[in-house]
């Protein structure tokens, strides 16, 4: 996009604009590193030369299993994401490569599930989870997510648009239709699996109220219901100690993001998805 | 005895000699609780498991910490339908109707038999038991009980040329008290309020349960089944805690947050806070100025509200695990056993023998705020308690919310949750 | 032969999404509706068919009324709001600023920030007197506001929360989309002395249709899934002024044991969520799904 036309005041105030945005944007983040590196008493006073301490973090990873609800987040996150790319991969290549007659109906009716998320279902779900006998199991939380509605999109759209040709010369060499899916349409979807692969680790990370109900141990338990527990006490809001549980919580998930933020954003404008 | 019975006996029996033969028989029990407060609390519950185990090598307990007190009674309540209820469970003490109702728990008292175990029963404090008294049962042992207790900032008493040592005693006094407390800088912005009640929805009952048996009312009856919100003793103490803000000025204006509170006392936004005697070790270690716990004012009888929860037996588990559970609950309600949980949580241990505990006693010395919780045990009230708990409490939340944000007066709001609360417990009356 | 083979694979292939589909789905909708019907069972009362009932109380209860008009000013406010702020964000990271990279994560992180987490340090920016927003509204004597406590601002204070929270995620999708438009329509347009004004409506906003579509469906679901920061801040209150549908229905579920209320309720989420499927479907282009 040409800029140069504009003017300088025009760039000054797009600057001015931009940064002021993002400033406000990270000031959640910003307190939140404030109020954790330093002695409670500066919870609501910002005093440049206020003593610095880890004592919160210490406090914090003495006071809940956080270690344990990390390692819970972790497999749950990858759990999730790696069955969603099967489910959804599996569905997706029926839609795109195996059409039969009705099946554009089937797949306005996959749809719905886009709109009809679980949590609007959480009563009836939970009696279902309760039922099948996984109730405080990764797969309790899991479960109702691995046939997303989005990801079927997502990758039907991507299989679309791999050429018909290259299908078609991998079926001569005498591919089966696993291999050819495997070996065509998932390498050249792969931006698409990036791209709908970070924000399904960030949707499950950050998830809260579905694994709350179905959720009852330490040993289950992901990050975000041990923190909504951690911080919802009698006793009050102690900033200092969440702050630092905030960001020991999203800790890994930020580096990470801060580390791979270039090939996500690339992904996404590679995957198509507009 | 009919035929079923005898079977079930037969077989008790007959699985009893069966196990017995066997060198590894043992029980499994599993209990429920909720953490409320912070520190490391889990650790500590562990701890006691271990030891209790120790004592009885025969049993084994599984302790789940199953999150706060609504998280515990759905866990609780979930298990017991897919049939895999927990033997014992701490749960909020307002819930024994709804336990009832969903026919989970069995009656402690059922349990009762030997000299020593009646004067187990003995050592609780009556107004702790009483809330767990219902239809000539007693369905649940005192664990983790609280009541609330008035914080006050005393540099700010004296600051104001009160008497430190003398807190209000009458609501006619809380109000000079707050008037002289009430700060405003130059420009007329309140920089210290005298008095902060925190009224959101997951506090506003429980405080206001103890402005009305201040005031000699009461919010509902023993049966669980009747309300008296538009009581006129009611609508008094409602229109009180109105007063203070609209009309004294004492006190802010809008909902003040329970979870905000301690931090609003602690910053001096408030001079004098109403919160619960498990807070204590929180501002003691936090607050930067020397402050003191009170008991609770009157117009004219001092009264305070008891909060917490108690331990529950569920009547699903098998007889063995049940008696097992009964040691258990008696293990986690002695005397030393319930002073130690005070000393580490702020929690009032509701014995009367646990305050003659060499270790009580060392931390009474050594803090005497907490002896002040203790003292107003006698003159505290239950909360509110009723069938259909949670959404009785809502109901009155809702109108409380409603007449302190100044949506509708005092009587129009209790009135209207009075009626919506009949339709609520019309079903439950026989 | 050649066609049933095929058949066959397609239902192999989409065997396992239908049936995660009606048991997480179709089936738990179906059951929903026909619970809607039934009374509560409790202890040893079994459910029963009481017909209308259920819908009955839900008309007759202020609760439902007013989460019922909160959830529609909250949409109606975050939809419009989060895409504007989305579509603006990209449009400045688009450009050629100083300290992209950081601008663009910053306007990001909210999107990793769990809602359970921030709703804490937002109730520190919302305290009354020495919370951050009162702080420096101090400073201009307009101090003393109990944001969360008052019920004409505490829905405000959420929707606030919501919008930054989302408004990040949506600025992902336009700034993918904004960069897949080829430059030359633009310097076309440019030649033509188009100003960037003319440029961004006549040129960039059309191309983005398909983008803000499929955003809309997304701000959508926020929209009436969002309830994690109700949960930790204010519970519903004061006085129901931050009840939104999903959290009564939590609430009525998991706090009231009414399950079969909840289900009432659910019914009336899933019936507004189809509404504006149907809305939003017809509207759109198929193209847009047929690409």
């Amino acid at each position: 996009m040409s800029v140069d036309r504009r003017s300088a005041t025009t760039r000054l105030a797009i600057n001015v604009v931009a940064w002021a945005l993002a400033l406000l944007w990270v000031l959640p983040l910003l307190y939140a590193v404030w109020t954790a590196i330093h002695p409670p008493l500066y919870a609501a006073r910002f005093d440049l030369f206020a003593p610095l301490t880890l004592d919160n973090f210490v406090r914090v990873w003495n006071a809940a299993p956080f270690d344990r609800y990390f390692l819970n987040t972790i497999g749950l996150v990858v759990f999730v994401v790696i069955a969603q790319f099967v489910v959804c991969t599996m569905a997706a290549y029926a839609f795109a490569v195996y059409p039969f007659r009705g099946s554009e109906w089937l797949f306005m009716l996959f749809l719905i599930q886009l709109m009809v998320m679980p949590e609007v279902l959480l009563v009836r779900n939970y009696s279902t989870i309760a039922s099948l006998g996984v109730m405080d199991t990764m797969l309790a939380i899991a479960l109702p997510y691995l046939a997303s509605a989005f990801g079927i999109f997502l990758f039907r759209q991507a299989f679309k648009s791999v050429p018909k040709e290259l299908d078609e010369a991998a079926r001569m060499e005498g591919a089966g239709p696993i291999q050819v899916l495997l070996r065509v349409y998932v390498p050249l979807a792969r931006p698409t699996y990036l791209a709908y692969g970070l924000v399904m680790v960030a949707y499950h990370w950050n998830n809260f109220l579905w694994p709350l109900i179905v959720t009852n141990s330490v040993s289950t338990r992901p990050i975000t219901v041990g923190l909504g527990i951690f911080s919802t006490v009698e006793q009050g809001i102690d900033w200092p100690t969440i702050t630092a549980a905030t960001l020991v919580s999203i800790g890994p998930l930020l580096v990470a993001f801060l580390l791979f933020q270039r090939q996500f954003v690339q992904s996404f404008m590679r995957s198509g998805i507009r | 005895m009919n035929l079923h019975k005898l079977n079930r006996i037969l077989a008790g029996g007959l699985g009893a000699a069966l196990l017995s033969t066997t060198a590894a028989f043992a029980v499994d029990l599993t209990f429920y609780y909720p953490v409320q407060v912070g520190g490391p609390l889990t650790q500590v519950i562990d701890g006691y498991v271990a030891e209790f185990e120790k004592q009885n090598p025969d049993i084994n307990v599984d302790a789940i910490y199953s999150g706060n007190y609504t998280d515990t009674t759905t866990r609780a309540l979930a298990a017991t339908r897919s049939g895999n209820p927990p033997a014992v469970a701490v749960l909020l003490a307002t819930d024994i109707f709804t336990l009832i109702e969903e026919d989970v728990i069995t009656p402690i008292d059922t349990f009762i038999s030997t000299d020593e175990d009646k004067a187990w029963l003995a050592g609780f404090m009556p107004a702790y038991l009483a809330s767990a008294q219902i239809d000539g049962h007693l369905w649940a042992a005192p664990f983790q009980r609280s009541t609330a207790v008035m914080y006050y900032n005393k540099e700010a008493f004296k600051a104001a040329g009160l008497d430190a040592e003398q807190p209000p005693r009458t609501w006619d006094e809380l109000v000079e008290v707050g008037k002289a407390l009430t700060v405003k800088d130059a420009s007329g912005n309140v920089t210290q309020w005298g008095l902060g009640i925190p009224g959101s929805s997951n506090a506003a009952h429980w405080l206001f349960g103890a402005l009305v048996a201040q005031n000699g009312g009461q919010l509902s009856d023993e049966t669980g089944t009747r309300t008296f919100f538009d009581d006129p003793k009611v609508v008094e103490a409602l229109q009180f805690w109105i007063d203070l803000s609209e009309k004294h000025a004492v006190h802010p204006t809008g909902i003040l947050e329970w979870g905000t509170t301690p931090s609003d006392f602690m910053e001096g936004r408030l001079a004098m806070a109403w919160h619960t005697t498990g807070n204590l070790s929180n501002i003691r270690k936090n607050a930067t100025f020397e402050f003191g716990v009170a008991a609770y004012p009157g117009n004219p009888n001092p009264a305070s509200v008891l909060g917490g929860g108690n331990l529950y037996i569920f009547k699903d588990a098998s007889e063995e695990q049940k008696a097992a559970a009964f040691k258990f609950v008696q293990f986690m309600t002695s005397a030393e056993l319930l002073a130690d949980w005070g000393i580490q949580t702020g929690y009032v241990a509701p014995r009367d023998d646990s305050w003659e505990t060499e270790a009580l006693k060392a931390y009474v010395k050594e803090v005497p705020q907490a002896d002040v919780a203790r003292r107003q045990i006698a003159d505290s009230k239950p909360e509110i308690s009723t069938f259909e708990s949670a959404r009785v409490t809502q109901v009155l939340n809702d109108a409380l919310q409603a007449a302190l944000t100044g949506r509708s007066t005092p009587q129009e709001a209790l009135s209207a949750a009075q009626a919506e609360a009949e339709r609520i417990l019309s079903a439950y009356r026989n | 032969m050649k066609v049933s083979r095929n058949l066959t694979y397609s239902m192999l292939l989409l065997l396992p999404a239908v049936v995660l589909l009606v048991a997480f789905t179709y089936y738990p909708t179906v059951a929903t509706i026909i619970d809607s019907f039934f009374s509560t069972p409790r202890g040893r009362r079994p459910a029963r068919f009481v017909g209308l009932a259920n819908y009955e109380t839900m008309l007759a209860d202020p609760v439902f009324r007013k989460a019922i008009v909160n959830n529609m000013i909250y949409a109606a406010v975050i939809i419009p709001c989060s895409m504007g702020l989305a579509l603006a964000m990209a449009l400045l990271v688009n450009a050629r600023i100083a300290g992209r990279g950081f601008v663009r994560l910053a306007y990001f992180t909210p999107t990793v920030l769990p809602m359970i987490a921030v709703a804490n340090i937002w109730m520190f920016f919302y305290a009354p007197d020495y919370g951050l927003i009162d702080q420096v509204l101090g400073h201009f004597g307009r101090g003393g506001n109990n944001w969360l406590g008052n019920p004409d601002t505490a829905l405000w204070a959420i929707i606030v929360i919501t919008v930054w929270k989302c408004a990040g995620f949506f600025m992902i999708f336009y700034l993918a989309a904004l960069q897949q438009i080829p430059p030359s329509l633009l310097e076309a347009a440019e030649m033509e002395g188009a100003t960037y004004w003319q440029q961004l409506r006549r040129v960039i906003l059309p191309l983005l249709m398909p983008t803000t579509l499929f955003i809309s469906v997304n701000a959508v679901i926020e929209a009436f899934r969002l309830v994690d920061h109700i949960i930790a801040m204010t519970r519903g209150g004061p006085d129901n002024s931050t009840q939104l549908l999903l959290h009564y229905i939590y609430q009525v579920a998991f706090g009231f044991w009414d399950t079969a209320y909840a289900a009432t309720l659910s019914v009336v989420l899933l019936a507004i969520l189809a509404l504006i499927a149907l809305v939003q479907f017809g509207y759109a282009d198929r193209r847009i799904f047929y690409r």
